[in-house]
């Protein structure tokens, strides 16, 4: 099959930013994450946990609450401003100042009319909900201290406001409190200290359950405003608090990194009267859970370790399948390193700044396993940082390394890089054409001659690049009418006859780049492309699907390949069905035309297609045993997928032109190392 | 299993007035599971509360009129329906207090019987064959009636059968010694003439009892003679609609005992797949009397449960949910049955009962195949092992063993143990110990078929026989191992010694008691097979090489090798723990003490390896070891504190034990730095950037 020579790069310090609040909405079955530096994703809940869309984030702007409000998302924050995004572009649409100081909570009515908001004065302030803004209706009573967490009733009449030491019940219609609950506070030494109501639940019946800093889930009855039953859960605190739609099941996030889950069941069996009870308690987080939401089959929790964690509810699961296995997000679900592949660069993109590194080299030949001298060490030939507050949205450096560009929510800059040995400089290229001015996704062409940019407009806008500056020559669009290219994974082939760019809709359009239209269309799937790729002999469109599928589109034909209708017919093997992970790069390598080569977070694969598919029987990772087996009885016993797991936490692989791979890890441990440190706890007699 | 509870009377039934023999027209389901519809033969209805077995309303018709058909309930249009006088249809609801007054149509037929389904429509039949639907006859009471049978043709038994929404209504008839069954069904009306078919010489059949079973009607019938047959038909009719009289199969599928009398009548009724019960035949062990209700179970052929019933039996039987409703004597009895998911060994009783009395319990071995040409069948073997001498009998179980068909032996095995265990019992001349151990190397004996074998031998000092038991054996109780150990135990070495025993074991324990000091002697005899005969006079060699052992342990075995070969056959015996150790307190403190010395000889043994050289098929192991000795101390912990005898041997296990914790915990730290040497060998840490060469088949 072949050797290759792979730089293995753990250099790259991408952090993850910790989890501050989720949102989940049921009806589209997006998840929102709004994470500490103010970046906003959304996840597919139904599309095996897809990463769909990755709104950058701002410096100084610390988002404490996220609220889905129909199918708008709404964020509010300690700046005190209340932020709509546009999740069609990718940005923030705009931002009402609540004038009420920092913002801790924010939750939106059941009937999508209004959104509250909790502020540090004290107030509770309500907002209507219009077509294309939100205005200020009006306060509630003021309150003598911060309003950390809110939750309505799910009539809309009445809203439970967590405080220090109490909550209050307001009457929405009067804006009074109707009943004030006093949270104790801790015994012994934290008597002096505040209760802090971090979380309330409002339920239909008229429970209220609250999570504080005492570590209490405690349920209280909205009529007489009396506690009706108190869980101790931890001795650290309560920090969020999610039920499920039916109001039967509730978790509770820890500062201990714990999940607990109550449930509403009938004590004695078949008996009507039902309890909250604790059941079940799940530690998948090192760090504090900052944010939890029930949804219908799982239980979705993250928090300061970064991590986004979905645990299954086995007992609401109706069938058990790679779709609901225990599910751990640590990285995003697009490409955060991008490649010179001629000249050996990698452009590193952080959220303020951008790295670019050159490649180490090495000497003499090894065998397969060994790692071989490195004559010369990886360079770093420039740190970039970005103007102004936003972070970067997405990166390139073109396949010679000559130019980078990157692209934030407001604007877009292009360099030119000198480098003469030693000596790297750069020079910004001014006038860029009006239409670059942001763009959400963008790509070299691979003779570097052109920079496609995919705007927040509807199109692909072309843009020639030469010694002296940049000329727009035109733009591309879809046949159909007015569609967004949210989402996109743009990709060139090698001789600039086509491209081809995915959108969130996951329509995924082809267009000829000499006559600079619109060729066709490739049939929509139920899932979202994750990766794609453009044969440079056989002009096949390769793409990678987030349920794991795979499909290969002849664009000359306008139809799927035989080898891709095989693979519909045959299926795919079981374990590259589970994998959790989607794949983030398509690659093929000229000296061998029938490979393609993919990789996720955990593995790297070249498919010969070639080569038989494996059936559910046949051994799927077989690399271990094909090493064993001599010569001349490996071909018998090979098959298409040849698995390499000797990598793991895999951010990127890149292919270069002198057939030597890239791939940046990064180490969960490196990862976890450079967090902060968690709460310290007890541990037997220490 | 199935069980036959406690039954209780719902109601007298009235004196025969008429000469049809018959106390009670019928016994129809109420308004729900709870009600039945009760009607007599002579003039009223009556609705009874079962579970409280109270009549909730009763209704009865004028002096003069005679009810003609049993009435039914409509549940859609909750009225009950009734035929009096052979043409008049009336119909009331539970409110009606005068039958008189309730509605009444005159039809033009004579109606045989209405036949009601829950939650469907009552259908009318008519004598002639014809059926009608209630609401449609009473719409137009006096159209014309078709005639669908031959003149002298007479309907003897009918019913409906629904499921999925689809009616069927089946009767059969009789015509010149001809039985046809007739299946009309709806929607669209179809009617289908089956002749019932059965070996020549057999009368007409007596009882039917029909089921419906996923899409086929299961129909069983009853003849004189005491064969149950079977016939399955399609739900759905087969859309040929073929006319004419198609032949129905059926096959046999339970042929009752019947006793010397002759029978006059009788009845079964389907109460599940594989049960049926059968009144009116006689019981297979209670001789003449044929006033039992029984369950069979028809797929092992074998009688489930029994009940006597006093007085007269009217060959009547109906079952609705759960209840059997058997008139006989001046009353109708109900009796609550349950039939449980039948398997094999519950047929066969090798499953535990817990209300099982043994008077009511028979098995009975059905011949299928009789032709199979067996020196004795069982029952003759059972007949002859309760009177003939021990040779005669060891004989004879030979030759059965030897000759029975493999399948048959499985079951007989069991009953003729018993059979041989219980004479044994009672005859105290009588210990075929051949024909047991001929019957335990079938291998189709376990504890629980035959329970009291183990006990047998235990009082027969019959070593030999326990010891193939405990290998043969794998469920035997903790209560009954224990009570082995005891008797083991307390059986003196010499009188153990002359008993035989199987030779395997004991050149186990031959070897075992020798092993050391030939360990010691030489090296050549490490792997090889050492002939018995040239042990003795090595095994009292004083061996001073035991003094050099800085542990100078005690290894002299301190029982014989026969009560040693049985004693490992106990410790191999599987147990749990909780239960064995209530009963290891039984034991006495001589027992006690002389097993733990054994165990510590057993476990000083194997630390030095010494069993590794010996070939022997069974063997204790190491764990099972460990583990009886820490149940021994756990069941006697303060006597071995307090007893002087046990001091000696306490200090020589503890100091022994010490020792060898001492090492594991050396190996511990000897695996850790394994360990830590195999982790560091598969990171190899790289550090931040590497070039290296992989290479993909």
């Amino acid at each position: 099959m072949g050797e290759f020579k792979v730089h293995r790069v753990r250099f790259f310090d991408y952090m993850p930013s910790g989890i501050r609040a989720l949102a989940f909405n049921r009806d589209i079955e997006r998840i929102a994450v709004a994470r500490m530096d103010g970046s906003v994703e959304v996840f597919h809940c139904s599309d095996r946990f897809f990463q769909e869309k990755i709104i950058p984030g701002r410096e100084q702007c610390g988002i404490e609450g996220l609220s889905w409000v129909g199918e708008r998302l709404f964020s509010a924050g300690l700046n005190g401003g209340i932020t709509e995004y546009d999740l069609t572009n990718q940005k923030v649409k705009y931002t009402v100042d609540a004038y009420g100081g920092p913002i801790w909570t924010i939750a939106g009515n059941q009937q999508g009319t209004h959104l509250a908001v909790g502020c540090e004065d004290g107030t509770v302030k309500l907002f209507e909900v219009n077509e294309d803004k939100i205005q200020f209706e009006r306060n509630l009573d003021r309150q003598k201290s911060r309003i950390i967490s809110l939750s309505w009733h799910p009539s809309g009449s009445k809203i439970a406001a967590g405080m220090m030491d109490m909550i209050q019940i307001f009457n929405v219609e009067t804006g009074h409190s109707v009943h004030r609950l006093l949270a104790d506070r801790g015994v012994g030494t934290s008597r002096s200290k505040e209760c802090v109501v971090w979380s309330v639940v409002y339920l239909s019946d008229g429970t209220i359950i609250s999570g504080d800093s005492v570590g209490m889930v405690k349920l209280w009855d909205d009529q007489t405003g009396t506690l009706i039953k108190s869980h101790n859960v931890t001795k650290c605190d309560v920090l969020a608090l999610s039920v499920s739609q039916n109001e039967d099941s509730l978790v509770a996030g820890t500062s201990e990194g714990t999940v607990v889950q109550f449930q509403f069941i009938s004590m004695v069996l078949g008996k009507d009267d039902k309890e909250w009870v604790r059941t079940r308690t799940f530690k998948n987080h090192t760090h504090d859970i900052r944010a939890v939401a029930e949804i219908t089959t799982a239980v979705v929790s993250g928090g300061m370790d970064a991590q986004l964690v979905v645990r299954p509810l086995l007992d609401k699961v109706e069938v058990r399948s790679a779709a609901s296995a225990l599910r751990k997000i640590h990285f995003p679900h697009r490409r955060l390193v991008s490649c010179a592949r001629k000249s050996g660069l990698m452009l590193f993109q952080y959220p303020g700044h951008l790295e670019l590194w050159r490649l180490g080299e090495s000497e003499g030949k090894g065998m397969p396993g060994s790692s071989l001298f490195v004559k010369r060490n990886p360079e770093k030939l420039l740190h970039l940082k970005v103007k102004g507050e936003d972070h970067i949205r997405c990166s390139a450096v073109s396949p010679c390394g000559e130019w980078i560009v990157y692209s934030t929510a407001s604007s877009l800059r292009l360099y030119r890089l000198h480098c003469d040995n030693n000596n790297v400089s750069i020079t910004k290229i001014s006038k860029l054409p009006m239409v670059l001015s942001s763009a959400n996704q963008l790509c070299f062409s691979s003779d570097s001659s052109h920079l496609f940019s995919a705007s927040t407009q509807s199109s692909v806008h072309l843009v020639s690049l030469s010694q002296s500056g940049c000329k727009f020559v035109g733009t591309l669009k879809p046949k159909s009418g007015e569609r967004t290219i949210g989402f996109g994974v743009l990709h060139i082939i090698e001789d600039g006859k086509w491209l081809a760019s995915a959108n969130s809709d996951h329509e995924v359009h082809i267009y000829n780049l000499q006559t600079r239209k619109a060729h066709c269309t490739v049939p929509v799937y139920s899932s979202a492309v994750t990766a794609m790729g453009i044969h440079p002999t056989t002009n096949c469109l390769f793409m990678m699907y987030a349920d794991q599928q795979m499909c290969e589109y002849s664009i000359e034909q306008k139809q799927y390949t035989d080898w891709s209708r095989m693979v519909q017919r045959k299926g795919l093997h079981r374990f590259w069905m589970e994998r959790d992970t989607p794949c983030l790069n398509v690659m093929f390598n000229p000296q061998h035309p029938s490979h393609v080569i993919l990789h996720d977070t955990y593995m790297l694969c070249i498919i010969d297609q070639s080569l038989p598919l494996p059936d559910d029987k046949t051994q799927f990772y077989n690399q271990l045993t094909l090493k064993s087996l001599p010569e001349e009885q490996r071909k018998s016993h090979s098959h298409a997928f040849k698995v390499c797991k000797t990598f793991k936490d895999i951010l990127c692989v890149e292919l270069m032109s002198d057939q030597s791979l890239v791939v940046v890890e990064r180490p969960l441990e490196d990862v976890a190392s450079q967090l902060p440190a968690p709460i310290k706890q007890k541990k037997f007699a220490t | 299993m199935a069980t036959l509870y406690e039954g209780y009377t719902l109601c007298g039934v009235g004196p025969v007035q008429n000469s049809s023999n018959i106390g009670i027209l019928g016994v129809e389901q109420g308004r729900d599971i709870d009600y039945v519809l009760v009607t007599d033969s002579s003039r009223s209805i009556t609705v009874y509360k079962v579970s409280d077995q109270k009549p909730t309303g009763s209704w009865s018709v004028k002096q003069g009129q005679i009810i003609s058909c049993p009435a039914v309930f409509n549940t859609q249009s909750q009225e009950y329906v009734v035929v009096t006088d052979d043409r008049v249809v009336r119909v009331w609801k539970e409110d009606d207090v005068n039958l008189e007054k309730a509605f009444k149509a005159t039809v033009s037929a004579d109606v045989l019987r209405v036949l009601s389904a829950t939650d469907s429509e009552p259908v009318v039949l008519f004598c002639c064959g014809a059926v009608r639907f209630l609401d449609s006859l009473l719409a137009s009471p006096q159209q014309p009636i078709e005639d669908v049978l031959t003149e002298d043709e007479i309907i003897r038994w009918s019913t409906i059968v629904k499921a999925e929404h689809q009616l069927v209504v089946l009767f059969s008839t009789e015509q010149r010694g001809e039985h046809c069954l007739y299946v009309q069904r709806f929607n669209p009306n179809t009617l289908v003439k089956h002749r019932i078919e059965t070996e020549p010489g057999l009368s007409a059949p007596i009882s039917f009892s029909a089921t419906c079973r996923g899409s086929n009607i299961h129909l069983l019938y009853l003849y004189l003679n005491g064969s149950v047959y079977e016939s399955v038909l399609p739900f759905r009719s087969s859309s040929t609609g073929a006319e004419g009289v198609q032949a129905l199969s059926c096959s046999l599928c339970l042929s009752l005992p019947l006793g010397e009398e002759k029978l006059m009548s009788g009845a079964a009724v389907v109460l599940d797949e594989a049960h049926v019960a059968v009144i009116g035949f006689p019981h297979p062990s209670a001789g003449a009397c044929k006033d039992y209700l029984c369950i069979w179970n028809t797929h092992f052929q074998t009688l489930q449960a029994s009940k006597e019933m006093a007085g007269r039996i009217y060959s009547q039987l109906w079952c609705y949910s759960g209840k059997l409703y058997v008139p006989h004597g001046k009353m109708l009895s109900v009796i609550p049955f349950d039939c449980q998911k039948s398997s094999l060994a519950a047929a066969m009783g090798k499953l535990k009962q817990t209300s099982r009395s043994g008077k009511d319990f028979s098995v009975e071995i059905w011949n299928i195949c009789p032709n199979v040409k067996s020196a004795l069948t069982v029952d003759q073997l059972v007949e002859h092992i309760k009177t003939s001498a021990v040779e005669d009998v060891q004989a004879e179980v030979g030759e059965f063993i030897r000759r029975a068909p493999q399948a048959d032996l499985q079951l007989a095995a069991g009953r003729v143990a018993l059979e041989l265990v219980s004479r044994s019992q009672t005859d105290a001349n009588f210990y075929p110990q051949c024909a047991f151990l001929q019957l335990l190397e079938t291998r189709y004996l376990c504890y629980s078929v035959c329970p009291e074998l183990l006990s047998l031998a235990m009082v027969k000092k019959d070593f030999h026989l326990c010891q193939i038991a405990f290998q043969i054996f794998s469920d035997i109780p903790e209560a009954v191992t224990c009570a082995c150990l005891k008797a083991i135990l307390s059986t003196p070495d010499l009188e153990m010694e002359t008993v035989n025993l199987d030779t395997d074991s004991v050149i186990f324990m031959k070897e075992l008691t020798q092993a050391h000091s030939r360990s010691d002697e030489e090296g050549g005899q490490l792997n090889g097979f050492c002939p018995p005969a040239l042990e003795s006079d090595v095994s009292d060699t004083p061996s001073n090489k035991l003094q050099r052992d800085p542990l100078s342990l005690d290894m002299s075995c301190p029982v014989g090798l026969h009560k040693g070969a049985l004693l490992n056959e106990v410790l191999q015996t599987a147990y749990s723990d909780r239960s064995l150790l209530p009963h290891l307190k039984d034991l006495t403190v001589p027992q006690v003490i002389v097993f733990l010395q054994y165990l510590r000889f057993l476990y000083f043994k194997y630390s030095h390896d010494a069993h590794k050289q010996i070939r022997a098929l069974r063997t204790p192991s190491i764990s099972q070891i460990i583990d009886w000795v820490c149940l021994l101390l756990d069941a006697h912990f303060t006597v071995l504190a307090v007893a002087p005898e046990a001091k000696r041997l306490v200090f020589d296990l503890h100091k022994f034990v010490r020792s060898q914790v001492k090492l594991y915990a050396e190996l511990g730290k000897i695996e850790g730095s394994l360990q830590v040497l195999k982790n560091s060998k598969q990171s190899e840490d790289f550090g931040m950037y590497a070039i290296q060469v992989i290479e993909l088949f």
